[in-house]
């Protein structure tokens, strides 16, 4: 599925500074029984962000209005878990474009890549700098460069770089998808196929 | 070149290779289920796309299904409308299919490996995190999104960038009452859920060599749950002799000729991996969690650590331990538990079947606890039938239920209710996985056994004859 192109984003940001958030938090598995990628971002982080009742959980982050923006910050180990792309579609279905945290869960950083959310790795010492940040001024902005593939708290110029391979990184640039690419080959994958003995 | 055993399956699937970029990585084996292929099938029909080897393709339905009563219409419609579109896509692209009811029907990764599907060498991808169980046999296994699941039916490849190579290491002899299960949660325990991520992980040592499939399945299953994208253990005489006449299996001259090509699927003495860690059996008992992730495990006659001996931030242990209702320094024995799980691809298979009768046989269960015993298929489900294990369990009060993923995840109406503990042989113990509020210990089907009979976490080593 084709999805927006992603050059620079300058956003405001949610700060979600727990460890190991697996993706059974982002998005619960009794939410999973769509046959469409549709309003999944109505459930993002369900039973952290409302009670039992559907009303909202006051001391949660999403539900501060203080706190908004395209870019979502996390603690270590994010997306821990399950393979279920529902959790990447609902952070974008909410409205999120990027997710930056110290470490990732290799899965959930493949289907965010996948669907065009950008994962940005950072040091745990700059993780530390804008969560510290964000809680001093909610308004602080965060630009992510992605073709010059730099993260800079934008009031303190603060600055790191992150990795995408050369390759993911013209997808998200372009909107492309790896079917796109794969389509092309068919016939080097064919003949691949055919000289497999199973 | 040396190679480990990863490399050899790994090169040997790789159609091209991007500078820079990931491998465009072929994939033999596809499995598919009712709850990450429907977008996927979706992306086909709005591209007007085919499927490219709809016979490397398998599809089962197991995540959504109820547990009870499989004759009758699933009464949910959400749910009922996810099996229907598994079935329609499945014939519409002439994908087989092995549907509610149907006798082959069973948790994708049991019913794989039983049918034969699975195969040294083999790399086997499925919308599921849990692929990693087929390591068991040699093969590179691992769960993929949605996204991916759609290229896989439309080009039968995937883009990945080759992950690095891990080798974990366990010698000896494993105690009484030490099950498979208790290795892998004392490995993640060790490693942390993300002390793996990034790696490949081979299992080896005696400890690996002397379980069945069954048990390296288990081990396998829990790969991800350290953050490894897979694990796998080395193909030999055990695996060959499970995967021999299987429905699927070759035969005759073409199987001799695969087995002697699987013989080869070994690391080279002097091939080196990334990183290496060893273990001793010695060290491992019957573990239990107490926490809010896999990681969070100890042997069983242990006390939950201090917030300041374990690594990562406090506050994150601490919100874990106040969602588990437990305190620092408590013991896990003697603690009241209201339910039990035995099942899941994790530890649904007869060998676990076989495990909890042994502990509950001539006992009873507690009369607070209530008990889900869910085969992984129905392969599973006959052999407890043929074994005489139904008559040992239903003696001891407990039930046995149809196949399916259930309280694993609770999709289905198999859910824990809120603020409840179930001793659960699954994988994860995530906050509300098994239902919204649920508080999960994750165990083997011993120490899922012996709370069953007790009502509270018991050690099993004292109720083994």
């Amino acid at each position: 599925m084709a999805y927006d192109k992603f050059n620079i984003l300058t956003s405001t940001a949610v700060p979600l500074p727990l460890e190991n958030v697996d993706t059974d938090q982002i998005i619960p598995a009794r939410f999973l029984k769509a046959t469409e990628r549709k309003g999944f971002g109505d459930n993002l982080f369900r039973d952290w962000r409302y009670n039992n009742d559907n009303s909202p959980k006051e001391s949660f982050v999403l539900n501060n209005p203080i706190y908004s923006g395209k870019i979502l910050v996390g603690g270590k180990n994010f997306g821990s878990g399950s393979s279920r792309e529902h959790a990447a579609w609902a952070i974008y279905d909410y409205g999120f474009r990027c997710v930056v945290s110290s470490f990732f869960a290799d899965i959930f950083r493949n289907n965010c890549l996948n669907i065009g959310v950008l994962p940005v790795q950072v040091s745990a010492e700059f993780s530390e700098q804008i969560f510290n940040a964000i809680y001093e001024d909610p308004n602080t902005e965060i630009e992510i460069n992605l073709p010059n593939q730099t993260i800079t708290i934008v009031s303190t110029e603060a600055q790191e770089s992150f990795e995408i391979n050369s390759y993911k990184k013209e997808n998200m640039l372009n909107g492309f998808d790896d079917i796109d690419y794969l389509q092309n080959i068919k016939g080097e994958i064919e003949s691949f196929a055919n000289s497999l003995l199973l | 070149m040396s190679k480990t055993l990863f490399d050899k399956v790994w090169d040997s699937h790789v159609v091209r290779k991007i500078e820079g970029g990931p491998d465009v990585f072929f994939i033999d084996r596809h499995f598919i289920h009712e709850v990450t292929s429907p977008v996927a099938f979706l992306g086909l029909k709005t591209r007007g796309l085919k499927v490219l080897y709809p016979e490397r393709t398998f599809a089962t339905a197991d995540h959504n299904t109820p547990t009870i009563n499989q004759h009758l219409p699933v009464e949910d419609p959400l749910s009922a409308n996810q099996l229907k579109a598994l079935e329609d896509n499945s014939k519409e692209y002439g994908i087989s299919h092995w549907g509610l009811g149907d006798k082959k029907n069973g948790i994708v990764h049991v019913v794989g490996p039983e049918n034969g599907i699975t195969f040294p060498g083999a790399t086997i991808v499925c919308g599921d995190s849990h692929t990693s169980t087929h390591g068991a046999f040699g093969a590179i296994a691992f769960g993929i999104g949605t996204s991916e699941v759609e290229m896989v039916l439309s080009t039968q490849c995937i883009m990945q960038p080759k992950p690095k190579k891990m080798r974990i290491n366990i010698n000896g002899q494993l105690g009484k009452g030490v099950t498979p299960k208790d290795v892998a949660l004392y490995i993640i325990s060790q490693l942390t859920t993300s002390g793996a991520t990034g790696y490949f992980v081979e299992y080896a040592g005696d400890v690996f060599e002397n379980m069945t499939m069954e048990g390296r399945m288990t081990v396998c299953n829990l790969s991800i749950e350290m953050g490894a994208r897979g694990g796998m253990i080395a193909p030999d005489e055990t695996t060959f002799a499970y995967l021999k006449d299987k429905p699927l299996s070759l035969k005759g001259e073409e199987w001799n000729k695969a087995v002697s090509h699987w013989k080869t699927l070994k690391t080279d003495a002097d091939a080196t991996f990334d990183k290496e860690l060893t273990f001793s059996a010695a060290d491992i008992e019957p573990m239990i969690t107490y926490g809010t992730n896999p990681g969070m495990g100890m042997g069983i006659s242990k006390n939950i650590p201090d917030a300041n001996q374990v690594e990562g931030g406090v506050a994150t242990y601490k919100k874990s331990l106040e969602y588990m209702g437990y305190h620092e320094n408590d013991s896990m024995l003697g603690k009241k538990i209201d339910y039990v799980f035995l099942g899941s691809c994790t530890n649904g298979r007869i060998e676990d079947f076989r495990a909890f009768a042994s502990i509950v046989k001539g006992k009873k269960k507690a009369d607070h606890v209530t008990a889900w015993l869910v085969p992984g298929s129905h392969e599973v489900e006959a052999l407890i039938k043929e074994e005489g294990i139904l008559d040992i369990i239903t003696e001891a009060g407990f039930v046995l239920r149809q196949p399916g993923c259930s309280a694993c995840l609770a999709m289905n109406d198999d859910k824990v209710p809120a603020g409840k503990y179930a001793v659960s042989t699954s994988n994860r113990n995530f906050e509300g996985r098994q239902g919204p509020g649920s508080r999960t210990l994750l165990a083997s089907p011993l120490v899922a056994a012996a709370a069953a009979v007790t009502g509270v976490v018991t050690d099993p080593r004292t109720l083994l004859q």
